[in-house]
C-alpha cells in the first residue's frame, strides 16, 4: 500500500506542477493587464512599477521560476493584483473552508439521491417508475444553475419564506445553495448508479439467488447495492472537482463567501497569482480525491469479492 | 448526541435560520456594491471603495449629506491673492483612534506616499494640481522638497499649486488625499490595513473585513465630531449580483441599497412607484467613443452623422428606464456656474445629409465597423438599439463586439476599436474633470482626437483665476468638442437609492453621489446638529 | 410487469421529439413575421396575439429569438460534440490499440488535461483568438464568416474540452476488444494495423460512440449557457438558449417577473436536453455490450 501511495503522490505533485505552470503561462499570455482600472488609462510607467512590485517583470520563464521558487522556499503564493491588500494565501484560507462545507453537503446530497434514485430505477427497469424517477433526476441537468438558483430563491425564500435569501452563517443559509449545487450531480450519479445496478442485476449469482426465493432478495439487493456502488465511488473524484467549479454561480447568487467566484473572476481580472492559487487548490483536491477513491475502491472491491 | 436530540436541534437550527434574520448586531446594514478591492486611500479608484475609506479616514475637507464640501480635519484655510497657495489650519481636537493627534505631518507623509513612484498609485493624477507633483510621480524630479507641500507646524499645512484652482478645497476631499497612519504603514507594509493593525481618524474604525461578505464598521469614539455620529455599528455588504442585492433589500436583510449599478433596469418602472426609491441627478455621462484614427471615423462628417442618427430618448426609455436625461454634451447639468454647450441632437434627415456629404449616400459603400463594449446586459441592450438605429436611419450594417473586461480595456488603450462604449464620472464639481479628458495625448483621451484650438482654450481656462472667465473658456472648448464629435454622448446617469425615509435619515441624493455614513441616523433618535 | 416504456419506445419518442424541435428550429424563424434582431417600441410586453411569447427589453419577439436560439444551441451542441468525437475517437483508438507504454503515456496526458480547470482554457481561447479568428476570415475574403468567428471559436473550445471523456471510453472499449478472437485472427492473417483499426475496431465501437455523442451534446449546450452567463458565449444580437436564459434569469425578482422571457427558451431547452439524455441512456442500454442479451 505504502509504495503505491508514494508513487501516486509523486505523480500527483508532478501533475500539479505542470498544470499550474501551464495555467500561469496561459494567463500571462492572454491579452489585457492585471492593473487596468475602470475607464482610466494606466500610465505605462505606473504599470511598469506595478509589475515589478508583483514580481511580474522579466521574461515569462523568469516570472514562472520566481513564482515556484517563492512557493518552494517560503510557501508564498503571491499577492492578489486585484485585491490590493490581500495575499493569495489569505484569500484561500478565508474562503476555502466555506466552499468545502457547501461542497461536502452538496456531495453528500448528490451521492445519496443518486444511489436512491438509481437503484429504484434499475429495480423497476423499463417500467413507468424507472422512467419517471429518472425524469425527476435528469431535470437537474436540463436547466442551468443560474436559472435554477433564482427560481429556488423565488419559491422557497420569497414566496414561501422558508430560507434566507442570501448569505452565510447558519445551516439554513446552506440548504438552498447545496440543493441547487447538488441537482446536476445528483442526476449524473443517478444515471451512473442505474447503469451499474442494471449490470449487477444481470449477473448469474443474482439470478440464482432469485430463484431461491423472496426473503433472500432483500439480502441480494443489499448485496447488489454494495457492488453497484463501486463505480460511483470512483466517480467521486471528478465529482468533487466539478462541484468546486460549479459552485461559482451558486456562491455568487446566494452570496456565500467561498472560493467559487474567484475561479472565474480571477481569470477575468487577470489576477495571475490568485488564478494559479485557485488552480493549485482545484488540482490538489481533484488528485487527492482520486487517490483516496482509488484506495477506497481497491479496499472495498477486495472485501466485496471475498464475500 | 443522543438520537433524539439531533433531529430536534436540527429543526430548531433550521427554524431559527429560516426567519430571514439579520445575523448581525449592526444598526444599519447597507449593500455597497461588489467586494472592495482595497481600503487603502492611495490605491483606491472606485466609488464603492471610496465610500468606505471616507468613513474610516477624514481629509482636510469632507462632504456632508447634501454633497457639499465642508471643513474636515482643517477647520479653516487661507488662499493667497494669486489663488495658488493654500494654508490649511488643522483642528486641535482631531486625533487618531489610538489617541495621537492628527498633524500636518500626517498629511505630508500620506500625500508623499501617493506621489512615490514605487507606490504606483493609479489615481495619483488627482494630486497633480500641486506644484511639481506630476514631475515627482513620473520620476522626472527626484527631490521631494521641490513639491508644493510644506509642513509649517504640527497643525498647519501649506500647499502650493501649479495654477489657480478655485475648486481645490473640493479636490482635497477626494479619497486619494485622505491621511493614513504612516507609522503603521512603515511598520507593517501592506498589512497595515488589516483590522488588527489599522488606526483611523474618521467617523468609524474597521471592526472586521470578511472577504466577499461584509465590511464591519464601529463608531470611532475618539473622532473629533463624534457627537454627530448616530450609528454605532454599520455593515457594508458585498455582492455583484443585482438580483441578490434587490432580494437582500426587499427581505429586510439590508436596510439601504446604495449601488445604482445593482438595480436591474427592468423593474425600475415598478420601483419608481415606491416611496422608498429615490432618484437624483448624478455627475456621470454614458457615451460612445469614436476612434478618430481609423477610416471612415477620421471624417468628422461621418461621426456627426452617426451621432445624429441615435434617438437617445428611445435608449433611456427602453434600455435604461431610469428617466435618465439625454445627453448632447459630455458635461452633465448641475455644475454650479457652468452652462453646457449644446451638441448634436437626434436629426435623421441631417444625419443622412452628413453621411452623403462624406461620400456614403444612403450608406452605400460604408465599410464595416463594430461597437465595442464590455459584456453586460445593460451595454448589450443599448448597443443593439444603436445598431438597429444606424441600420434604419442610415442604411449601414455594423457589428457588435462584446469583450470581457480586461480585453475590452486593452482594446480601448490600443485604439483597437471603431466605436466603443464608455462612461465617465466626475471627481469634483468642475467641468474640467470631464473636458480635460480630450486634451491631446491625454491618457484618458483614447479616441486619438487632437485639436490645438481645444487644447489652447482648455489650457487658458486652467490658468485663469477669474471664475466667470474660466467657465466661458471651457464652454467655448466644449463647443469645439461638440462640433467635431469625437464622442457621441448618450445619457447622463441617474443616481438611485433604496431606503425607507421614514426610518432612516441623513441620506440625500446629490450630484457627487456622496452619502457619508457619519450623517446617517435612525429616526427613532434625534438627529445631531448640522 | 408493465414494460410500456421499453427502450425501443423511448428511443422512438425521444428521437421524434428531437426531430420536431429541429424542425421548429429550422423552419420557425423563416415562418415568423419577425426577424430575430428586429427591435421595436414594444418593450417587455407579456404574451399577446402579436407576440405569442412576448417581447424582450429591446422589443424583439421572444418566440422568434427562441427558435433562432434553438438553431444556434443545437448547432453548437452538435458541432461541439462532433469535434470532441473526432479528436476523442482517434485518440482513444490509437491509445487502446497500441497498448503498453504508449497507452499509459497517452492516458497520463489525458489525466493531466482533466486536472486543468477547463473554464480557464475556454476563457483563454476565446479571449486570445477572438480577434485573430476575425482577421483570419476577413483576410480570406470571407467577410460573412467573420461575424460567425465567435461561434466557431466556441465549437472548437467546447469540443476540445469534451474529448477527454470520449477518448477514455473508446480506449476502454478498444482494450477489451483487442483480446477478442477475431482481432487476433486478423493479426495472424497479416492485415495492417490501420486496416484492423478501421475495418474491425471502429464498427464495434460505433455503438458506444453514438451513445456518448448523444450524451455529450447536452453537456456542450449547458457549457455554452454557462459561458453565456459569463458573457463569453454567443454574441449579441445573435441568440442562443444560453443567452436568452441568462437574460431571463436576471428578470426573476420579487417585484415583477417577466416570466415569458424564461418560459419559451426554458421549456425548449429542458425538453431537448431531457430527450437527448433519455435517448442516450436508452441507446446505451441497447448498445453497451454489458447489457446485450447473451
Amino acid at each position: 500500500m505504502l509504495p503505491f501511495l508514494i508513487n501516486r503522490l509523486t505523480q500527483a505533485i508532478l501533475v500539479i506542477v505542470l498544470v499550474v505552470s501551464a495555467t500561469f503561462c496561459l494567463i500571462r499570455l492572454a491579452p489585457g493587464s492585471a492593473f487596468a482600472v475602470g475607464d482610466r488609462k494606466l500610465d505605462p510607467q505606473v504599470e511598469q512599477r506595478l509589475q515589478e512590485k508583483y514580481n511580474l517583470h522579466g521574461t515569462l520563464p523568469e516570472q514562472l521560476g520566481r513564482y515556484w521558487w517563492n512557493i518552494l522556499t517560503q510557501g508564498y503564493l503571491g499577492e492578489s493584483t486585484h485585491f490590493k491588500n490581500r495575499s493569495v494565501a489569505e484569500i484561500i484560507k478565508e474562503t476555502l473552508p466555506k466552499s468545502l462545507t457547501l461542497g461536502l453537503i452538496a456531495l453528500t446530497i448528490s451521492l445519496t439521491l443518486g444511489i436512491l434514485i438509481g437503484s429504484i430505477a434499475a429495480t423497476y427497469h423499463n417500467q413507468p417508475v424507472d422512467r419517471s424517477v429518472m425524469l425527476l433526476a435528469l431535470l437537474g441537468i436540463c436547466l442551468p444553475g443560474f436559472l435554477l438558483a433564482p427560481l429556488a430563491i423565488l419559491l422557497f425564500s420569497i414566496t414561501i419564506p422558508l430560507f434566507p435569501v442570501a448569505g452565510y452563517g447558519t445551516l439554513g443559509h446552506l440548504v438552498l445553495p447545496a440543493l441547487c449545487l447538488a441537482a446536476p450531480f445528483a442526476a449524473y450519479c443517478s444515471r451512473l448508479m442505474r447503469t451499474s445496478m442494471l449490470e449487477v442485476l444481470q449477473q448469474d449469482f443474482i439470478r440464482t439467488a432469485r430463484a431461491k426465493g423472496q426473503r433472500e432478495q432483500f439480502i441480494l439487493y443489499g448485496h447488489a447495492l454494495k457492488i453497484a456502488i463501486l463505480p460511483l465511488i470512483s466517480f467521486a473524484g471528478p465529482l468533487t472537482a466539478s462541484i468546486l467549479t460549479g459552485s461559482l454561480i451558486i456562491e455568487e447568487i446566494f452570496k456565500i463567501p467561498g472560493l467559487g467566484p474567484f475561479f472565474v473572476n480571477s481569470v477575468l481580472n487577470r489576477d495571475y497569482f490568485l488564478t494559479c492559487g485557485t488552480v493549485i487548490v482545484y488540482s490538489t483536491l481533484l488528485l487527492l480525491m482520486n487517490i483516496l477513491v482509488d484506495v477506497l475502491y481497491t479496499y472495498l472491491d477486495k472485501r466485496i469479492k471475498q464475500v | 448526541m443522543s438520537s433524539r436530540l439531533a433531529p430536534v436541534s436540527l429543526a430548531v437550527l433550521l427554524f431559527l435560520a429560516g426567519c430571514n434574520s439579520r445575523s448581525s448586531d449592526a444598526d444599519i446594514i447597507f449593500v455597497n456594491g461588489s467586494e472592495p478591492q482595497t481600503l487603502d486611500p492611495a490605491r483606491i479608484s472606485g466609488q464603492l471603495e471610496g465610500r468606505l475609506a471616507s468613513s474610516l479616514f477624514e481629509g482636510l475637507t469632507r462632504r456632508n449629506a447634501q454633497g457639499q464640501v465642508v471643513p474636515g480635519v482643517a477647520e479653516s484655510w487661507e488662499i493667497s491673492a494669486d489663488g495658488k497657495s493654500y494654508t490649511f489650519h488643522l483642528r486641535q481636537n482631531a486625533q487618531w483612534n489610538n489617541g495621537s493627534p492628527v498633524t500636518a505631518e500626517d498629511f505630508f507623509r500620506s500625500w508623499k506616499r501617493v506621489l512615490e513612484p514605487e507606490t504606483a498609485s493609479v489615481y495619483a493624477e488627482i494630486l497633480f494640481f500641486i506644484e511639481n507633483a506630476e514631475a515627482y510621480q513620473t520620476g522626472k524630479l527626484k527631490d521631494f522638497s521641490q513639491v508644493g507641500i510644506k509642513v509649517l507646524d504640527s497643525k498647519t499645512l501649506y500647499v502650493k499649486l501649479k495654477s489657480p484652482t478655485p475648486f481645490f478645497p473640493e479636490v482635497v476631499a477626494f479619497v486619494t488625499y485622505l491621511p493614513v497612519p504612516m507609522n503603521l504603514v512603515d511598520r507593517y507594509g501592506d498589512s497595515w490595513i488589516k483590522p488588527k493593525n489599522i488606526v483611523t481618524n474618521g467617523a468609524y474604525q474597521l471592526l472586521d473585513w470578511k472577504i466577499n461578505d461584509r465590511v464591519m464598521l464601529l463608531r470611532n469614539e475618539k473622532y473629533w465630531d463624534r457627537d454627530r455620529v448616530q450609528l454605532k455599528r454599520v455593515d457594508a455588504l458585498a455582492t455583484s449580483q443585482g438580483t441578490t442585492a434587490v432580494n437582500l433589500y426587499l427581505t429586510g436583510q439590508a436596510d439601504v441599497l446604495l449601488d445604482k449599478g445593482l438595480i436591474p433596469p427592468q423593474i425600475l418602472s415598478e420601483l419608481k412607484q415606491r416611496p422608498d426609491f429615490h432618484t437624483f441627478t448624478f455627475l456621470g455621462t454614458y457615451f460612445y467613443r469614436f476612434n478618430t484614427t481609423r477610416p471612415p471615423l477620421n471624417n468628422p462628417l461621418v461621426r456627426k452623422a452617426l451621432s445624429a442618427a441615435i434617438d437617445r430618448r428611445v435608449i433611456v426609455e427602453k434600455c435604461t428606464r431610469g428617466g435618465e436625461p439625454i445627453a448632447t454634451s459630455i458635461t452633465p447639468p448641475g455644475i454650479p456656474g457652468y452652462t453646457q454647450a449644446s451638441g448634436i441632437t437626434y436629426n435623421p434627415t441631417q444625419a443622412r445629409r452628413w453621411l452623403a456629404e462624406a461620400g456614403y449616400p444612403d450608406g452605400k459603400g460604408f465599410p464595416p465597423i463594430s461597437i465595442l463594449y464590455n459584456s453586460s446586459q445593460a451595454h448589450a441592450s443599448i448597443a443593439v438599439e444603436v445598431q438597429a438605429m444606424w441600420k434604419r436611419e442610415l442604411g449601414i450594417s455594423i457589428e457588435l463586439r462584446a469583450q470581457e473586461w480586461a480585453t475590452y480595456l486593452k482594446a480601448l488603450d490600443n485604439l483597437d476599436y471603431d466605436v466603443a462604449r464608455s462612461s465617465w464620472v466626475g471627481d469634483y464639481l468642475d467641468p474640467n474633470t470631464f473636458l480635460d479628458l480630450f486634451l491631446t495625448n491625454r491618457g484618458n483621451n483614447r479616441t486619438g482626437w487632437s485639436n490645438p484650438h481645444y487644447d489652447q482654450l482648455m489650457n487658458s481656462a486652467n490658468l485663469e483665476s477669474d471664475v466667470a472667465k474660466r467657465m466661458n473658456l471651457m464652454n467655448q472648448a466644449e463647443h469645439v468638442l461638440n462640433a467635431e464629435a469625437p464622442i457621441a454622448p448618450l445619457y447622463f446617469y441617474i443616481g438611485m437609492l433604496c431606503f425607507d425615509a421614514t426610518k432612516i435619515g441623513g441620506i440625500e441624493g446629490n450630484l457627487p453621489d456622496e452619502h457619508p455614513i457619519r450623517d446617517w441616523y435612525l429616526k427613532t433618535k434625534q438627529p445631531a446638529q448640522p | 410487469m408493465n414494460t410500456f416504456f421499453t427502450n425501443k419506445r423511448i428511443i422512438l419518442f425521444s428521437s421524434s421529439l428531437l426531430l420536431l424541435i429541429a424542425l421548429l428550429a429550422i423552419a420557425g424563424p423563416w415562418l415568423s413575421p419577425y426577424r430575430y434582431d428586429d427591435t421595436s417600441h414594444a418593450s417587455l410586453l407579456s404574451p399577446s396575439l402579436d407576440h405569442w411569447f412576448g417581447t424582450d427589453i429591446n422589443g424583439r419577439d421572444v418566440l422568434t429569438r427562441t427558435l433562432y436560439g434553438a438553431r444556434i444551441s443545437l448547432l453548437v451542441g452538435i458541432i461541439g460534440a462532433t469535434v470532441s468525437l473526432a479528436v476523442g475517437v482517434c485518440y482513444g483508438l490509437v491509445s487502446g490499440y497500441c497498448g503498453g507504454r504508449i497507452d499509459t503515456l497517452m492516458m497520463r496526458f489525458v489525466d493531466i488535461l482533466y486536472s486543468l480547470p477547463r473554464l480557464i482554457l475556454v476563457i483563454f481561447i476565446i479571449a486570445v483568438f477572438d480577434q485573430h479568428a476575425k482577421k483570419f476570415f476577413v483576410e480570406l475574403g470571407l467577410i460573412e464568416w467573420a461575424s460567425w468567428s465567435r461561434l466557431i471559436l466556441l465549437f472548437m473550445a467546447l469540443g476540445l474540452v469534451e474529448w477527454l471523456t470520449m477518448a477514455r471510453i473508446v480506449r476502454g472499449q478498444v482494450l477489451s476488444l483487442r483480446e477478442r478472437a477475431f482481432i487476433q485472427a486478423a493479426h495472424v492473417l497479416g492485415q495492417s494495423n490501420r486496416k484492423i483499426i478501421i475495418k474491425h475496431l471502429l464498427p464495434n465501437v460505433t455503438g458506444i460512440i453514438l451513445v456518448y455523442l448523444t450524451l455529450t451534446i447536452p453537456s456542450v449546450i449547458l457549457e455554452e449557457s454557462f459561458l453565456s452567463f459569463l458573457g463569453l458565449g454567443v454574441q449579441a444580437p445573435q441568440a442562443s438558449w444560453g443567452t436568452l436564459l441568462s437574460e431571463g434569469a436576471g428578470f426573476i425578482n420579487p417585484i415583477k417577473i417577466s416570466w415569458w422571457m424564461l418560459l419559451g427558451p426554458g421549456i425548449m431547452m429542458a425538453l431537448t436536453l431531457l430527450a437527448l439524455n433519455f435517448l442516450g441512456d436508452a441507446l446505451r442500454d441497447r448498445f453497451d455490450p454489458k447489457f446485450r442479451k447473451k
